[in-house]
Parts: structure tokens; sequence; C-alpha cells
């Protein structure tokens, strides 16, 4: 994985300006896919971005491919029916994790049941931003949040193990800290033939690290490396703290992608015989 | 060689119809009474190449429907009352954006779970006004099983035609009747087709559909690159822009004139025996094949009655309204609902005529009997045998 010259990623972006708050890493991530775009030579033409609504869904307006900015907690489904209309598009579906994990958590579970070859890609900054930062469903207990103002009561959902339990079948996890891994993460999903899930733990100072963390935006970035743990580490049993979480490829399986399924459908539906 | 007849139920005709208009991509859910719509389609779409997925509610289903017809496929999804109302959102942003695709609505008694398996029209204000926002929509209502089909690809037409979602209003009767029909043999059927726009991606921004020339948007993974956005969009770039009230108005108006500037070429109304008619009985769907037994009793009676049948509901069919209005002393609108169309009627009217209203929500079919009892009483002077 290489870091293509800022001339060449522009290229791929209808405005390099964006409405995302100073110290977001959101920015980050956007640069990141379009480098794993153009470290897998993909046809520009055939990839096609959909999101859902909030700070990640955003995204589709910069992205120079064909992009879809979907309802809040739909971008799975609506990415499901254009991808087996046609099969020829790449299709990145990002959500924030309230859109992905919340409103769409049902359509989450299913897209990776189904194993449909889509790669979702959720930018987790453990908060609700576009709205002005309510706690959400990767809110930690404890977190203090515009909606959890004496400390949120519930517990945070883990969204790779969400998803892998549901049946994806590629399941990785990075940060923005860790630029090229995260764009070697990201390119590994989008390759892999079936669902994929790549969560960013992103970074939010404004509405999340100024209450719970710290306002300074390196300062958050820096946290990330003290918080990830590599997986080999962290199946090696290596002791983590609350704080910390494993990165890199945490599950990898092969089985049947949907379209080869329902090409079977197709040919016991006409009779044909194999 | 002509057509073979066939017996068929109403929501089997609607499958029909969707394949014969080239529709290859369905998502449904399970609800009666729309289910045979899914069964029939699963084992169709594949038979001729394309994809039928059952999704995990009915907001995936709308919302999986669109991505395909984004994708360049003729969509469609099925559901009934309850689903339809969780459909709302996405029909929203089908109008929005300016998505083809057909919601068939097989309409039940609600609120709620109501009644699943008794007939209803209680969508009939909701299939207009349903999603939040200022939206235009296209809503066809059949009575009959050919109907069923002869709409499905009308409204498939329609909606290529002013890109928006079009919603074909069935109701459990009409979906569960079954009747031998003639079905259109293929080469009788206009069926509009996609095409990609005959401008070089670098102008697309440039051109921009008028009233007269709604341009068909290109397809995801085309050399144009397309932005497709809920958000209020710059109709000529398409960009998303919010802070502008000159371009939401210019949107929001377009959504809404693309439809209405078109009503005569997309309204139609049968009007049956309205030929020296004093009174009309205005009724759509299956009340109309109650309304049309009515009718010709009346005139074996020697009582002067007529039928007048909105095919179109939405947008309403004001003209022939108006020719009626002018015409008839009373108009008796029998729904399966309370109200709901009789107000628009009597809107229209707007004091020209009398307007009855019969509504019953109980799940019980309106009957000839009913309706002629309604008629008697207008000519109470008359000797009915």
């Amino acid at each position: 994985m290489t870091r293509h010259a800022t001339a060449e990623i522009r290229e791929h972006l209808r405005s390099a300006k964006t409405l995302w708050c100073p110290g977001c890493t959101n920015g980050i991530v956007t640069r990141a896919m379009i480098d794993a775009y153009l470290s897998l030579d993909l046809d520009p033409e055939k990839v096609t971005v959909v999101a859902g609504i909030g700070c990640a869904g955003r995204i589709t307006a910069y992205l120079d491919y064909s992009t879809v900015h979907t309802a809040h907690g739909r971008a799975l489904a609506v990415a499901t029916g254009a991808k087996l209309a046609d099969p020829e598009l790449v299709v990145s579906v990002v959500m924030g994790d309230g859109d992905c994990a919340a409103i769409g958590g049902n359509h989450l579970i299913h897209a990776a049941r189904r194993n449909v070859d889509l790669t979702a890609i959720v930018f987790n900054n453990d908060i609700y931003g576009m709205t002005g930062g309510q706690a959400g469903p990767t809110t930690h207990e404890g977190d203090v949040s515009k909606t959890s103002p004496f400390g949120h009561p519930e517990p945070a959902f883990d969204i790779c193990e969400l998803a892998r339990a549901a049946g994806a079948t590629f399941v990785a996890r990075g940060t923005p800290y860790a630029y090229l891994k995260l764009v070697q993460l990201l390119a590994g999903g989008i390759v892999h033939k079936g669902f994929s899930l790549v969560e960013v733990m992103s970074a939010c100072p404004t509405y999340y690290g100024r209450f719970n963390q710290t306002p300074v935006p390196a300062e958050m970035l820096k946290l990330q490396q003290k918080q990830a743990v590599p997986v080999e580490k962290y199946k090696a049993g290596a002791p983590m703290t609350e704080e910390q979480f494993p990165v890199g490829v945490l599950h990898h399986v092969e089985r049947t992608e949907y379209l080869e399924a329902y090409e079977g459908v197709r040919r016991r539906a006409t009779g044909i015989k194999v | 060689m002509p057509a073979e007849r066939r017996l068929l139920q109403g929501n089997e005709a609607v499958a029909e119809g969707a394949i014969a208009a080239g529709a290859r991509f369905f998502a449904g859910y399970p609800i009666t009474p729309s289910t045979e719509i899914a069964e029939t389609l699963s084992r169709r779409l594949p038979e001729v190449g394309g994809t039928f997925i059952q999704m995990e509610d009915e907001i995936a289903s709308i919302a999986a429907a669109v991505g395909a017809s984004l994708a360049g496929v003729k969509s469609l999804t099925a559901t009934s009352g309850p689903g339809f109302s969780l459909m709302q959102e996405m029909i929203g942003y089908a109008a929005m954006t300016q998505v083809p695709c057909v919601i068939v609505d097989v309409m039940r008694g609600g609120p709620s779970t109501g009644l699943p398996t008794e007939p209803s029209q209680g969508d009939v204000m909701q299939a207009r006004w349903g999603t939040h926002g200022e939206h235009s929509v296209i809503v066809l209502v059949p009575s009959s099983v050919e109907e069923c089909f002869t709409l499905t690809v009308d409204a498939f037409n329609l909606s290529e035609q002013y890109r928006t979602p079009v919603i074909v209003l069935s109701d459990a009767m009409v979906g569960h009747m079954r009747e031998a029909v003639a079905l259109p043999l293929p080469e009788e059927l206009r069926v509009a087709e996609r095409s990609e726009p005959d401008v070089d991606p670098d102008e697309y921004d440039t051109v921009m559909s008028t009233l007269d020339n709604i341009l068909q948007r290109p397809d995801l993974g085309s050399r144009f690159r397309v932005h497709v956005t809920g958000l209020v969009y710059n109709r000529r770039s398409g960009v998303p822009e919010t802070g502008s009230p000159d371009v939401a108005q210019d949107l929001g108006r377009y959504l809404r004139e693309k439809i209405y500037h078109h009503r005569d070429a997309i309204v139609r109304v049968e009007e049956f025996m309205m030929e020296g008619a004093e009174v009309a009985v205005f009724a759509y769907g299956s009340v109309a094949r109650a309304a049309r037994a009515a009718v010709r009793w009346a005139r074996a009676q020697g009582v002067p009655v007529g039928l007048v049948r909105p095919i179109t509901l939405w947008p309403l069919p004001t003209a022939a309204v108006d020719h009626m209005a002018e015409q008839v002393r009373t108009v008796i609108v029998p729904e399966m609902n309370i109200r709901q169309i009789a107000w628009e009627v009597q809107a229209a009217v707007a004091g020209r005529a009398r307007v009855v209203d019969y509504g019953r929500v109980d799940g019980a079919l309106i009957t000839p009997e009913q309706i002629k009892d309604l008629v008697k009483k207008e000519f109470y002077y008359h000797r009915f045998s």
C-alpha cells in the first residue's frame, strides 16, 4: 500500500472543501479510501459509494465516483439493491456508528448474513456528531454527551463482534493514526468477495473528545496509538485495558457470496443443468 | 394469434404485469394480502434473468428497489398497510431523488394490524401525502384482475417517463379475486425503455430537465459518475445546496409541477352510462365494481344514473369531476374509508352538486344493494320495481 500524491488524490474529489469540523478524522479516512481504490487500480467508473445520513454520509458529495447519499440507516439496503442489479459495481457503504448500529442495525446483521459483496466502512466516532453530540450505540458506559449529561448508563456495541456474529466474512478495524495500515485494511475489505466490514475508530474532538478525552485533535490521534492493540497480540492474550481495542483483520473466512448463490437459483428456475 | 386466456389472481396479474413492463428486480417482505406478488415473482424473476430478494423489512425492501433502479434495473416492491407506512420515508426519498420505481400497496383494514385479510381503501390519502414534505406522486387504482396487469405496466411507463415513484393501490378484494383474463401480447404493449442521456459527461451538469423534457438520470457505474442525494440539491448541478431558498423553491416546485403540468396526459378516468345522468356515482377500485352493477340496475329501472371511475386517483381527475359537477345534481361517493376521497370530490365540486358520502371501515365489501339504496333516496319520487 502506498500513499499516492495529493494531486492524484484530488482528481478523485469533487471538492476539497468539506463541512467537517477542524480536527475531525473523516478527511483522513476519505483519503485512505481513495488511496485504497488507487492501490487496487479499480476502474473509477465502477466504484460506487453509498452512504447514510450523518457526518460520515457527507463523504458522497466529495468523492468523485458514482455516489448515493441515502436515508438515515438505509445505506446497506440501497447498496444491496444496487449491487444485485449491477454486479460489476464495486460498492463501498459508508456509515457512521449510529447510522450503522442503531437505526441501521437490522440492515447490518442481515447484510452480513446474506454475504452480498459489499464493503461496509463504519466511521465510529462514539457519538452522534451531525446533530450536536448525543449518545449513540457506541458511546461507552459513563461517557458524557448531550443526552447523557450524568454519564451514559448503557454499554457500547462492539460493531466488529456484531458483524462477525451475524455472518460477515471479512471484519477489520483500523485507526486514522495508523494510516497506511488503514489503507491496507480497506483494500482487503474491497477485494474480499462477500460482505466485509471495516470499522474505523475516528476522532470527534468537537463533540466527543471535549467532554470525555481531550479537545486537542492531535492528542486524540495519539490516544488511538495507545488504544489500538494489534490483533496478533490480542489473540495471544495480551492484557488489555477497558479503553483498548484490537486492530487489524479480526475475522476472515470464505463463504458463498450471495450473487453466486442466486446464480444457482436462476439455473434451477430455468431448468438448466450444471 | 389471440392472447391466451388465463385464470389469474389480481396479485399474480400484478407480478405478470411487472415482468411484461421490463421489471427485473423485486425486493419485498411477506405481508397479507400482498404476499402472492412476492411469491409469484420469486418464481418468475429468476426465470427471466431477474432478481428476487426477500429483505428484512419493508424499509429495506423499498430501499433495495430504489438501489436497483439507480443501478439501471426497473424495480418494484409490494406490501400492505403496515408495510406501506414503513415505506413512506423511502417513497419520499425516491420522489426527491427522482428515482423511477413502482410500489404496490394491496390495501387492508387498518390502522395498525387492523383487519389483515379484509379489504379497505384506507390508504388513499397516505398514498398521496404519506411522506413528509412537498412531493408529487402518481397513484393508479385497479378494479379488475386485467387492470392489475395493465395498470402495473402503465405504472412502470409513467415512472420512467416522469422519473417518479408510482403507486399501484390495489386492495384485498382485487388482489385475491380470480378472473379469466386475456393478457396482451408483448408486441401489443408499449414499454418505456431507459436510455443514457445524450450529452457529454463533462456537460451533464449544464443540462437541466424542464417540465416538458424530463431527462433520464445516468445509472450508477456509468461514465457520468452521478451524485444522488436526498438533501435539497441544485437542479442544474445535482450538488446539495441547503443554504439557498431559491434553489430549494426551484426544486420543490419542480418536483410538484413535473406531475401536475402533465395532468392531462397522466390522468385516466372511465365514464360509464353518464349520458343524461342526473346522479353520478364516483367510485374507484373494487367499490367501482359494485357501483357499476348498481348503475346498470338504475338504468334498467329507468332512472338516469352514471358512474365516474377514476383510474388515476392522484392526480385527481379534476376535469372529469368538473364536468360531472356541471351535469348532475348529486354525486354519491361510496368508499371503504370514511370520507377520504369524498372530501376531495366535495372540494372539487365546490357546491355545484350535492355530495353524498357512504363509507365503511368494517372490512365488508360495499354491495350493489347498498349503492342502490342510496340511488333510491335520490329518486324517492320514482316507482322502483
